[in-house]
């Protein structure tokens, strides 16, 4: 049964989870829907599959273009999150194979603290289980890493490290982060590097071959695409271990039947963001900077959370830290007046922890509890930051309150 | 109303929802993440607060097209019930953890800050009834006995105040379980044949003993009679409850050749006093700590009283023997004559006592003769 209070969002609610999903672009919906009632496996070679493989390849192309790439270096995946471990493992594993009888061992990896838990899990699943060693980098208050610290940890000793992973930009606190010279860095001692561009993708403009990237994670929800399909871009050349084996697509890289009609759906997506990209940027920009004006006039000691200065961060985020309140509290308010957003990223057992995005850039446990995002996208208009603007104090009030009772008693 | 339904992963709270939402209110599901690591807890269905409860109740809220969220109550349930638990053991009484989970738990932090959040009532899946009734509570409301005696849970609510009450919602208490679990079929909710929870939440594998040993440690002491002569020797004195008969490995036999029960446990010197059943009979028991579903009673009165979960109500006469000013730990001390002896009494469990169906107080077990 569909929820019977489940209008479409955008009629009721004042959707501002962008950076969690965003809705379908009319261009890719198009696309996937002109491709579901089409049937051909593009691996077959009849003219069923000849068909489908096109559509294949000419998504691959368009995909590869908007994001600066070569088509032989998009391997499709079913999203970011395996495309992110798919990164972690395979550079671990092939930097760590024997080659004509000799054992390379490279344990450490470079990566930043703020990672998506995309990377963070795998990273401390190699640690568990694969003897890895990673060597945490430092941020800023802003949750930014510095390139010389990545250079630092390199010098120690450039042979011992299998590969360097630093978020394009971050999912929770929106803070850009300086990939070009971080690759730079990697580049200058041979260590290859990777990046979770998720966030960043349509959002900010993302060249793969100008960034001096390795490998860089891309999903195709975040950017108006469908769920469920992603691309890990994959520098040619850069040797990476397979995680699925199978039928040998994507170049071996990755086997599995490729999704045709989402496929189709995350190119056209791909290339109608980055065709609106700049426009859109500054629409979502404008936007957000009224919210974050609005939530800072009805509640004065609001904190927002990661780079004030719009230059270092992503067009579409705001984060607040609300003093004396829960973050869920806060959640379960605002969504009982039609307002949606988050506390940071999902998590799979619903039970609120303090982010550890706010942690490593040194907020107090508690001023971490208390957070909450708002990301604007595509369909958000100004009265969705009117509705913000409206419930907020009231809502951050309640909260307090909420807290002070259950301490009450405590 | 503004109703803010727990629900476990179980049947019953995944109907008490339902059934909120069909009265009318407007209805949010909160499921209370209650373990401070879930995965340890027991993978089956048994138990209140594994992944698999917190799955099976947000299905639940989906099916009835309402809100859900989890909270993280852990840290205050293992403070207020866990501790307490292996405190109570550990000073020789048997506590009962779901009549605490009741009292400070659901109709106090989460309670509390429901109402804060601008709630009206906490809607639980318990099988007890809230009346509009002529006895002055204070609140206008009583609570009574299910309908269904076999699941009534009015002991383990009888803890809670006239205003905890308030702010309660119970609507199985006029449905007995095999209707319940018709209804959750009928419903489309996919927990409709899932087993009943029992044991304590917390004890993954059911081994009480086991669990307060590895919190408590050992404590070896002795197993004596009540001439004080030792018959036997135990590994801590809280593996053992007033009245249990098994288990005791005692080598010898009794002089009288008939089955030995705890009698008393004495954890400053480790005792474990054992003696024949008709020993274990009690007259009357002391109680503390009383609450009241209404102005406390002046003088003597008839009740019926229960002293365990699930036992059976005896006639009884109570009175308050200390005045109190209030409830709780001001509440005074209270004496409840029995008609008849009641077996296996411990302290530390509630007595709760009605009139007719309607509760009228309790207080918690501090002795018995």
């Amino acid at each position: 049964m569909i929820n019977a209070r489940g209008p479409r969002i955008d009629d009721l609610m004042a959707y501002l989870d962008h950076a969690a999903t965003t809705p379908l672009l009319p261009e890719a919906l198009a696309a996937i829907t002109a491709e579901l009632g089409l049937v051909g496996n593009p691996s077959s070679l009849h003219a069923a599959g000849r068909r489908a493989r096109r559509v294949v390849e000419e998504s691959r192309e368009l995909v590869a273009e908007s994001f600066g790439a070569r088509p032989s270096e998009i391997v499709f995946t079913g999203g970011g999150t395996e495309a992110d471990n798919l990164a972690v493992k395979g550079l671990y594993w092939a930097r760590n194979a024997e080659r004509g009888g000799l054992a390379v061992r490279r344990r450490r990896i470079i990566a930043s603290p703020v990672e998506h838990h995309a990377v963070l899990d795998p990273l401390r699943w190699l640690v568990e289980h694969e003897g890895a060693v990673v060597d945490w980098l430092p941020v800023d208050r802003f949750g930014r890493v510095d390139p010389a610290d990545v250079e630092a940890l390199l010098a120690q000793d450039p042979d011992s490290v299998a590969f360097i992973t630093v978020m394009w930009a971050n999912n929770e606190v929106g803070t850009i982060q300086p990939i070009r010279e971080i690759a730079t860095a990697g580049r200058g001692y041979g260590v290859p590097v990777h990046s979770d561009a998720v966030q960043a993708a349509g959002q900010l403009p993302v060249d793969f071959a100008a960034s001096g990237l390795d490998a860089m994670t891309v999903t195709g929800h975040k950017i108006g695409g469908p769920l469920g399909i992603g691309t890990l871009v994959l520098r040619r050349g850069t040797e990476l271990t397979p995680l699925l084996h199978g039928g040998g697509q994507e170049s071996d890289v990755r086997s599995g039947t490729l999704d045709t009609p989402a496929l189709a759906g995350f190119a056209a997506a791909a290339r109608a963001v980055v065709r609106d990209r700049s426009e859109r940027a500054q629409q979502m920009s404008s936007l957000r900077d009224a919210l974050v004006a609005a939530v800072q006039e009805a509640v004065p000691d609001a904190q927002l959370n990661g780079d004030p200065d719009p230059a270092g961060r992503l067009p579409g985020n705001s984060h607040f830290s609300f003093p004396g309140c829960e973050g869920d509290s806060l959640l379960l308010l605002l969504d009982a007046r039609g307002i949606e957003c988050s506390t940071g990223s999902a998590c799979s057992s619903g039970v609120a922890q303090p982010s550890h995005v706010l942690l490593a850039m040194g907020a107090e446990p508690d001023a971490a509890r208390g957070s909450l995002r708002f990301s604007v996208g595509h369909t958000s208009t100004a009265a969705d930051v009117a509705a913000v603007a409206g419930a907020i104090g009231p809502v951050v009030e309640r909260a307090r309150g909420a807290r002070l009772a259950a301490a009450k008693r405590a | 109303m503004r109703v803010l339904a727990a629900v476990s992963g179980g049947v019953d709270s995944a109907v008490a929802a339902a059934r909120a939402v069909d009265a009318g209110h407007d209805v949010t599901a909160v499921h209370l993440a209650l373990s401070l690591n879930p995965k340890s807890f027991r993978s089956g269905a048994r138990g209140c607060c594994t992944l698999e409860d917190a799955r099976d109740a947000r299905r639940a809220a989906d099916v009835l097209g309402i809100p859900f969220y989890v909270w993280d109550l852990a840290e205050r349930f293992a403070a207020d019930v866990v501790e307490d638990f292996v405190a109570e053991y550990a000073a020789g009484r048997t506590p009962n953890p779901c009549l605490r989970c009741n009292e400070r738990i659901k109709f106090a932090a989460v309670l509390d800050r429901a109402r804060a959040l601008g709630f009206d009532a906490v809607c639980t899946g318990h099988y007890a009834r809230l009346v509009d009734g002529e006895v002055d509570t204070g609140t206008g409301r009583e609570l009574h006995r299910a309908v269904d005696p076999g699941k009534d849970q009015s002991y383990v609510l009888g803890v809670l105040t006239a205003d905890q009450l308030a702010g309660a919602m119970f609507p199985l208490g006029d449905t007995t379980k095999a209707q319940v679990r018709d209804e959750a079929a009928a419903r489309g909710l996919a927990v409709a044949e899932k087993p009943d929870s029992h044991d304590i939440c917390f004890i993954a594998d059911g081994d009480t003993a086991g669990f307060l040993r590895t919190a408590i440690g050992d404590a070896p002491g002795d197993i004596v009679d009540t001439d004080g002569v030792v018959v036997g020797a135990h590994e801590g004195a809280f593996a053992f409850t007033v009245g249990q008969r098994r288990g005791l490995r005692i080598d010898r036999p009794a002089a009288d050749g008939r089955p030995r029960y705890v009698l008393d446990i004495s954890p400053v010197s480790r005792t474990v006093t054992v003696g024949a059943q008709s020993e274990l009979a009690v007259h009357s028991v002391l109680g503390i700590r009383p609450r009241w579903c209404g102005p406390a009673p002046v003088g003597a009165f008839s009740c019926g009283a229960q002293l365990r979960a699930h036992g059976e109500e005896l006639p009884a006469v109570a009175e308050l023997v200390v005045a109190g000013e209030g409830e709780g730990d001001d509440g005074g001390e209270l004496v409840v004559a029995l008609a008849a002896p009641a077996y296996g009494i411990a302290p530390g469990q509630a007595v709760v006592l009605y009139d007719g169906t309607r509760v009228v107080g309790s207080a918690t077990i501090s002795g018995c003769r």
